[in-house]
C-alpha cells in the first residue's frame, strides 16, 4: 500500500475512559474507523455515543487510553503537545458548531491566523486569506468583525480559517448546529464543493441533510461504531 | 500577532484595562516615593555636606552637626596644627550666636555667623556685596522681609539683650550691604552673616579667638578619613566628622525610617503583582474556550503564553509610566509639606529623585507583572483542549 492509497485516517481498537469525579466513562470502546483520501464522512448517532470524542481524538486534540491513532501517515496517539500542535497547524482544520473565531479580530486576520503561526510571511498570508475569503463567498467582508457578520458568515470564515495551511483533513463538529436551514443549506454546499475540489472532510452532526451530503455515513451508540 | 492580539484583548475589556492600569499606576506611584523617601534624607544631607567642598569639620564634644553656644576655644592654635598638614587645603572657622537688630522697620532677632568670606562654605552669597570689610552684613531674604531694609542701610546691632530693663550690649553700626541664601538655615529662620572677628568684637572678650564650627577642605586626592584620623590625634578634645562619618551616623538614625520605607514599598510591589495577577486570571478564564480553540487550530503553548503576559506586561509598564509621573507629583507635594517642618535645613529633601530609584520601581512593576502574567497564562495554555472545549460548549 503506498502512502497516497494509504486511508488518511486510521482507527485501530481505540479506546478513550474518562473520569468522572469517582465513576469510568468508556466514552469509546474499541473503535476502528478507516477514512479514505478525498472522502466526506459524517459521524452520526444519539448525544453521549462519543462521536466529538472520535473526532476529538482524529483532530489529535486528545488521545486514546488504548488503541492506535494514524492520520496521514503518522501515529498521532502518543505525541507530545509540541508535535500534537504542529501537527494540527499543518494537517488538521477545525470548524466548529459555535465558529469559535477571535472577537478582536477581523475576517481577514482571523483566516490568516493560523498562517501567522505557521510563519508564512504577510504579504502572503493576507493574500490567501483573501483567497480563501473570496472562495467562501466573503471577499465583501474581508475587514468585519465577527460580530459584525451574521452566524453563517462566521462558520464560512471559520471554514475559510480550517483551510488555511493547506490540511490533509478537515474536521467539523456540528458545523449547522447554530444555523437556521437555509444557512445551514449553504454550508452543506460548501462543504459538498470542498470536497470535490479534493479535501478530506470528517463531520460529526445530528443534522440529517448535511449527513445525507456525506459520502459515507459512520453510525455511533454507545462508544462503539454500529452498522445501522 | 501576538502582540496584536494582546493589544486588541486589552482594549476589548478598555474599562477593565483602563481600571488596573490606574491600580498598577497607584501602586508604583507609592513605591517610587517609598524608594525615594528611603533613600531622599541621606542622598540629600550627603548632597548637603558636600555642597561647599569641605570633607571634614571639627565642633566642641557633642555638639553636631551645630550649636552657637558652645565654643572652641584657641582658634588661632588649631589654626596653626591643622596648616602643619599637607593634605588640608582650606580651614574656615565658623563663630555662631544671635544678634538683634535695629535699624529697619522695626527690632529684629536673628542667627548670625561670623565668617571668613573668602573660604567660607555656609552661605551662597546672591546679591549687593559681601562681608569684604568690618561694617558689613549680608541678610537672608526672609531676615530682609522681615526687616524691611535696602542695601546700605546702616543697622543697629547688638550681641544681647536683657528684657527686664529692656538694654541691648555690644551695640555696633553695620551696614546692609548683600543678599545670601544660607545653606544649612530653615526655610522660615533669619540668618545674617559677618567677618568673624566683626562677631567676636560685638560679643566682647567672651568670644575672642573662639570658634562655634571648623570646616576643612581637604586635598584633591587625599582621603578625609585619613585626614580625620590625624586631627582627632593632634586636636583630641574637639569632635571631628568627616561626610562619610557623619553618612553613617545618619544611616544608622534613619534605619527604622528606612526600614519602614522598604516595607511599605514592598507592600506596594505585592498589591500591584496581584492586582495584574487577579486581572490576567480573570481575562484568562473568560476566554479559555478561545485559548482552546487557538491551540486546536495549532497555536502553540508557548505563543498563548507569551500573548497572555504580553497582556501583563503592558498593564505594568503603562501603569508603571503614569505612575512614575504620580509618584513624583505626590513626592514634590509630601516633600514641600515635610521640608517646611520647624528647624530643618531648607536644602534638605525628604524625597530625592534618582533616576536609579526610578528605574528600579519600574523594572521591579514590569517584573512582577511578567510573574502575575505567566502563571494563569501557562495554566490555561495547559487545560486539557478537548475537555475545554467541552466545557465551553456547555456553558
Amino acid at each position: 500500500m503506498t502512502a497516497d492509497s494509504a486511508p488518511i485516517v486510521s482507527l485501530r481498537d481505540v479506546r478513550r475512559d474518562y473520569a468522572l469525579g469517582a465513576e469510568r466513562v468508556h466514552a469509546l470502546q474499541g473503535v476502528s474507523l478507516d477514512v479514505e483520501r478525498c472522502d466526506y464522512v459524517a459521524i452520526v448517532g444519539p448525544s453521549g455515543c462519543g462521536k466529538s470524542t472520535l473526532l476529538n481524538l482524529i483532530g489529535v486534540i486528545d488521545q486514546p487510553t488504548s488503541g492506535t491513532v494514524t492520520i496521514a501517515g503518522r501515529r498521532v496517539d502518543a505525541m507530545s503537545d509540541r508535535e500534537a500542535t504542529s501537527f494540527r497547524l499543518h494537517n488538521i482544520g477545525f470548524v466548529f458548531q459555535r465558529f469559535y473565531l477571535m472577537p478582536i479580530l477581523s475576517a481577514l486576520e482571523n483566516v490568516a491566523l493560523p498562517m501567522a503561526e505557521a510563519k508564512v510571511a504577510r504579504d502572503e498570508r493576507n493574500s490567501r486569506a483573501a483567497e480563501l475569503l473570496a472562495y467562501v463567498g466573503l471577499s465583501s467582508r474581508e475587514r468585519h468583525r465577527p460580530s459584525e457578520l451574521s452566524g453563517g458568515e462566521q462558520q464560512r470564515v471559520a471554514i475559510a480559517r480550517a483551510l488555511a495551511n493547506h490540511p490533509a483533513l478537515l474536521l467539523a463538529d456540528e458545523p449547522t448546529g447554530e444555523l437556521d436551514a437555509r444557512t445551514g443549506t449553504e454550508i452543506i454546499s460548501l462543504f459538498e464543493r470542498l470536497n470535490s475540489d479534493g479535501t478530506t472532510i470528517v463531520v460529526v452532526t445530528h443534522d440529517e441533510d448535511l449527513a445525507n451530503a456525506a459520502r459515507h455515513n459512520v453510525h455511533m451508540r454507545d462508544g462503539r461504531i454500529v452498522v445501522p | 500577532m501576538r502582540a496584536a492580539l494582546a493589544q486588541a484583548s486589552l482594549i476589548r475589556h478598555r474599562a477593565r484595562t483602563m481600571l488596573a492600569v490606574l491600580g498598577v499606576a497607584v501602586a508604583t506611584a507609592m513605591l517610587l516615593d517609598m524608594v525615594m523617601l528611603a533613600t531622599g534624607m541621606r542622598e540629600s544631607f550627603r548632597e548637603l555636606l558636600l555642597s561647599q567642598g569641605f570633607d571634614i569639620r571639627l565642633a566642641p564634644k557633642g555638639t553636631l552637626p551645630f550649636d552657637t553656644d558652645a565654643t572652641i576655644s584657641g582658634v588661632g592654635a588649631i589654626m596653626s596644627v591643622l596648616r602643619t598638614n599637607p593634605d588640608i587645603r582650606e580651614i574656615s572657622p565658623v563663630l555662631g550666636g544671635s544678634i538683634h537688630i535695629q535699624g529697619g522697620a522695626r527690632d529684629v532677632s536673628s542667627a548670625v555667623l561670623g565668617v571668613d568670606p573668602t573660604v567660607q562654605g555656609d552661605y551662597e552669597f546672591l546679591s549687593g556685596r559681601d562681608i569684604t570689610t568690618p561694617d558689613a552684613i549680608v541678610a537672608n531674604d526672609y531676615l530682609l522681609n522681615k526687616l524691611g531694609a535696602r542695601f546700605g542701610d546702616t543697622l543697629t546691632v547688638a550681641a544681647g539683650y536683657d528684657p527686664q530693663t529692656r538694654t541691648y550690649s555690644g551695640q555696633r553700626k553695620l551696614v546692609l550691604t548683600g543678599r545670601a541664601r544660607f545653606i544649612y538655615g530653615a526655610t522660615e529662620q533669619s540668618a545674617a552673616a559677618v567677618r568673624r572677628e566683626t562677631l567676636e568684637a560685638l560679643g566682647g572678650g567672651a568670644r575672642r579667638d573662639r570658634a562655634s564650627l571648623f570646616m576643612v577642605r581637604v586635598r584633591k586626592g587625599a582621603n578625609p578619613d585619613s585626614v580625620r584620623s590625624w586631627i582627632f590625634t593632634q586636636i583630641p578634645t574637639v569632635s571631628v566628622i568627616s561626610v562619610a562619618t557623619a553618612i553613617a551616623e545618619v544611616d544608622q538614625r534613619l534605619s527604622y525610617f528606612r526600614q519602614l520605607a522598604f516595607i511599605l514599598g514592598a507592600v506596594s510591589l505585592f498589591v500591584g503583582f496581584l492586582l495584574v495577577t487577579t486581572l490576567v486570571t480573570v481575562s484568562v478564564n473568560e476566554r479559555a474556550g478561545e485559548i482552546a480553540v487557538m491551540r486546536a487550530i495549532g497555536v502553540s503553548r508557548t505563543h498563548v503564553v507569551q500573548q497572555i503576559v504580553i497582556e501583563g506586561v503592558a498593564i505594568s509598564l503603562v501603569g508603571a509610566i503614569i505612575g512614575l509621573g504620580l509618584g513624583l507629583i505626590t513626592a514634590r507635594y509630601l516633600n514641600s509639606i515635610l521640608s517646611a517642618f520647624p528647624g530643618l535645613p531648607m536644602a534638605i529633601d525628604f524625597f530625592l529623585f534618582q533616576p536609579r530609584a526610578a528605574w528600579s520601581a519600574v523594572g521591579l512593576l514590569v517584573a512582577s507583572g511578567i510573574l502575575a502574567g505567566v502563571y494563569p497564562a501557562w495554566r490555561a495554555a495547559s487545560l486539557p483542549i478537548a475537555e475545554s472545549l467541552r466545557r465551553e460548549a456547555i456553558a
